[in-house]
């Protein structure tokens, strides 16, 4: 396994957005995903945690090219992403899919299940007979454990978990070899929540796919990666080499604190915990995160500290880390 | 007698019959839970109490609601209006609903002070940055001025509890009050509402489908499933020992630290809707333990020694005797 190359070597990407504030407000750029280098192994899950703003789904749609970086390089088992044209690109996208987080807005509500699970296959430009699509059809169905009566219905007519299994269903349809899903269980009930993670786990097993997961839920993360990304104000603060791996950066820390169990013997004194993320436009000069830390000593407010990779893997921008 | 005492509580909306029989009391300086998934009548539950069906076209069936003696569901509606705000607080889900985006958000909770505790101009300013304060919120007298939308989602859900602390009130409803905010933010959230029934007495129902908050802010939880109570206990034996296979599949959905994986075991099907109750126990098309017997016949909530509730037709309903 480790000699095996990453399938994603992601290096120094940045993504910039200008907007105006108001009408007639002076133009603002604000850096969503900056100086972000990242290795995603083959049959791997390897997970993205951050609050919400920190960069997670602009990084996604950066990794599938959905949005153009600003600079920075992706290279996809070997092949320069971001130099592909865009007939390369469409036919690389068979290899890479993405379920997103809301099972209502990502299916059309005019088509069918059916043509929802068909439609990666026209875009591709991939002819079907109607007995070959009917036998896609019924095997994506089968694969996500829904019963293939479902076919006809429209969107509407399906609950949050069902509608996220199409989705799921949908991503697989062209056999892809990565998958990334942000928040793919953020609007579900627990309940459908472990459903569809399990599958997930199974799918993983049985196809050999490699996971880009996404989520704001550290208690998931940590149970569904094999590695743990976290994200602060665009930038990677931290990467657990496993998901076990007591955190070394003082705001994986407080994700952490502010992470209840399920389990009231493991009550948390959260007094502690104070501050607000500061605005992704004006950021200060030194760490992002110096505000809100308890650590922070004179030099985290001047100079900002970059990713450092010990031996054993583990990465941590923070100059007074914890361990 | 406690604060407020609900007894078999059950309400029509238009024929549709979505609580049955529901029933659970909770004191001054108590924090009750009401868990259950989505679609399973927490916040109708709310909507009751505060005498806000009618509404919705909807009204109580059966049943008492008694608050500190007095009967609500035969309250007059000018009487019940001296009670909402004043005595019941409700903090609803969107902050955005219980804001007015032309009014600073000061003069928001001065005017809930001004109408129930007659305070007037400097008095009633005094009073609601002293609540802002308390709150946590930073620089009070100057986010005093500030209007709805220059507050980031956390902020805004704080002035929302400002407003419902602005009047002193004896019970604070809170229906899901940080499902939308970042773990942070919702951490110091939890914090503040615990504050407040330990140093200030109130009583506070939280409403919520998290169980990491249940477990981390409550004394005693109800289980609400398909409009009816599957179980109520104290918030550690409902994690230690639950009985009702509904509570024990639903600690069994959320991924937890140490948790190995592929542990992660979720509930088959879905919740049904409302018009679709299946007769007998209405969990047991989803219930690995169900007998011919839950498939007719309603099993009724029963009381043990312990003040534990539970309806189900096999669970165990043996009580050790505590050494
Ligand atoms: N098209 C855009 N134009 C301008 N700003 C954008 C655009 N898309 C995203 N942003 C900004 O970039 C930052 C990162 O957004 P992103 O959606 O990647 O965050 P996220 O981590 O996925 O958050 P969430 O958990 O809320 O989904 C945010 O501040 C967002 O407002
Ligand atoms: N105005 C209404 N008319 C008819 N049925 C309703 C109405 N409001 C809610 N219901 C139904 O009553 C049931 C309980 O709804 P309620 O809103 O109390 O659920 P909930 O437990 O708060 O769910 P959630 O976690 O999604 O907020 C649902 O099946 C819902 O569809
Ligand atoms: S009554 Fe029967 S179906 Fe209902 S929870 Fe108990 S065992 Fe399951
Ligand atoms: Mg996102
Ligand atoms: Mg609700």
């Amino acid at each position: 396994m480790p000699s095996l190359s990453p399938l994603v070597t992601i290096r120094d990407l940045n993504k910039i957005f200008e907007s105006r504030k108001g009408l007639f407000g002076e133009p603002r750029r604000m850096t969503a995903v900056n100086q972000v280098s990242l290795d995603i192994p083959r049959g791997q899950v390897t997970g993205v945690v951050g609050e919400s703003g920190c960069g997670k789904s602009t990084l996604a749609r950066l990794v599938l090219r959905l949005l153009e970086a600003t600079s920075g390089s992706i290279s996809f088992d070997g092949v320069d992403l971001l130099k592909q044209s865009h007939g390369a690109m469409r036919l690389l996208r068979r290899r890479m899919q993405m379920v997103f987080q809301d099972p209502y807005s990502s299916l059309d509500p005019r088509y069918t299940i059916a043509d929802a699970l068909l439609e990666p296959f026209k875009v591709q430009g991939i002819r079907l007979t109607t007995a070959e699509a009917r036998q896609k059809v019924e095997a994506l169905f089968a694969m996500v454990g829904l019963d293939a009566r479902f076919a006809q219905n429209h969107p509407h007519q399906l609950s949050g978990g069902q509608r996220q299994r199409i989705g799921i269903a949908r991503a697989l349809a062209l056999e892809p070899d990565l998958m990334v899903l942000d928040e793919p269980t953020a609007s579900l009930d627990v309940s459908i929540q472990a459903q569809i993670v399990t599958l997930l786990e199974k799918l993983k097993h049985e196809l050999g796919l490699t996971y880009l997961f996404i989520s704001h839920d550290l208690n998931l993360v940590r149970y569904f990666s094999d590695r743990i990304v976290v994200m602060y104000l665009g930038r990677i603060v931290e990467i657990l080499p496993d998901a076990k791996a007591a955190p070394r950066h003082p705001y994986t820390q407080t994700l952490l604190d502010s992470t209840f169990a399920p389990d009231p013997t493991q009550r948390r004194d959260i007094s502690r915990l104070t501050g607000e993320i500061p605005s992704p436009y004006n950021l200060p000069q030194g760490c992002a995160f110096a505000a809100r830390c308890r650590h922070a000593r004179p030099d985290c407010l001047s100079r900002r500290p970059v990713l450092e990779t010990r031996s054993d893997g583990h990465a941590v921008a923070c100059f007074h880390p914890l361990t | 007698m406690a604060l407020l005492d609900v007894q078999d509580l059950s309400i029509d909306i238009g024929g549709i019959k979505p609580l049955d029989s529901i029933g659970f009391a909770v004191d001054k300086g108590e924090t009750l839970g009401i868990v259950g998934e989505s679609g399973s009548g927490k916040s109708l539950t709310a909507l009751s109490i505060m005498g806000l069906l009618p509404l919705i076209g909807g009204r109580v069936e059966r049943g008492s609601i008694r608050f500190d003696g007095m009967e609500l569901t035969r309250l007059p509606e000018p009487d019940y209006r001296r009670l909402r705000g004043r005595r019941i607080a409700f903090i609803t889900q969107n902050p955005m609903t219980s804001l007015d985006p032309v009014i600073r958000v000061g003069e928001q909770i001065d005017q809930v002070a001004r109408l129930h505790l007659g305070l007037s101009g400097s008095a009633a300013r005094r009073h609601s940055i002293e609540i802002m304060e308390r709150l946590r919120i930073p620089e009070a007298a100057t986010t005093y001025h500030n209007y709805p939308h220059q507050l980031s989602g956390g902020m805004k859900q704080r002035i929302v509890i400002a407003m419902a602390l602005a009047a002193n009130p004896d019970l604070i409803i809170a229906d899901e009050p940080t499902t939308a905010l970042d773990v942070t933010i919702q951490a110091q959230i939890v914090q503040i509402l615990g504050e407040l029934v330990r140093e200030k007495g109130v009583a506070l129902i939280l409403i919520t489908h998290d169980m990491g908050v249940v477990a981390q802010a409550c004394d005693r939880v109800v289980v609400l499933y398909a409009g009816r109570v599957a179980e109520s206990n104290t918030v550690s034996a409902i994690f230690a020992s639950p009985r009702h296979p509904y509570t024990q599949a639903l600690i069994g959905c959320i991924p937890r630290n140490a948790m190995e994986r592929g542990s992660l075991v979720g509930i088959p099907g879905l919740v049904p809707s409302v018009a679709r109750y299946p007769a007998g126990c209405r969990f047991h098309p989803r219930c690995t333990r169900s007998e011919s017997l839950c498939e007719r016949e309603v099993p009724v909530l029963e009381r043990l020694a312990s003040g534990a509730e539970i309806a189900c037709h096999v669970a165990d309903k043996h009580e050790a005797a505590h050494a």
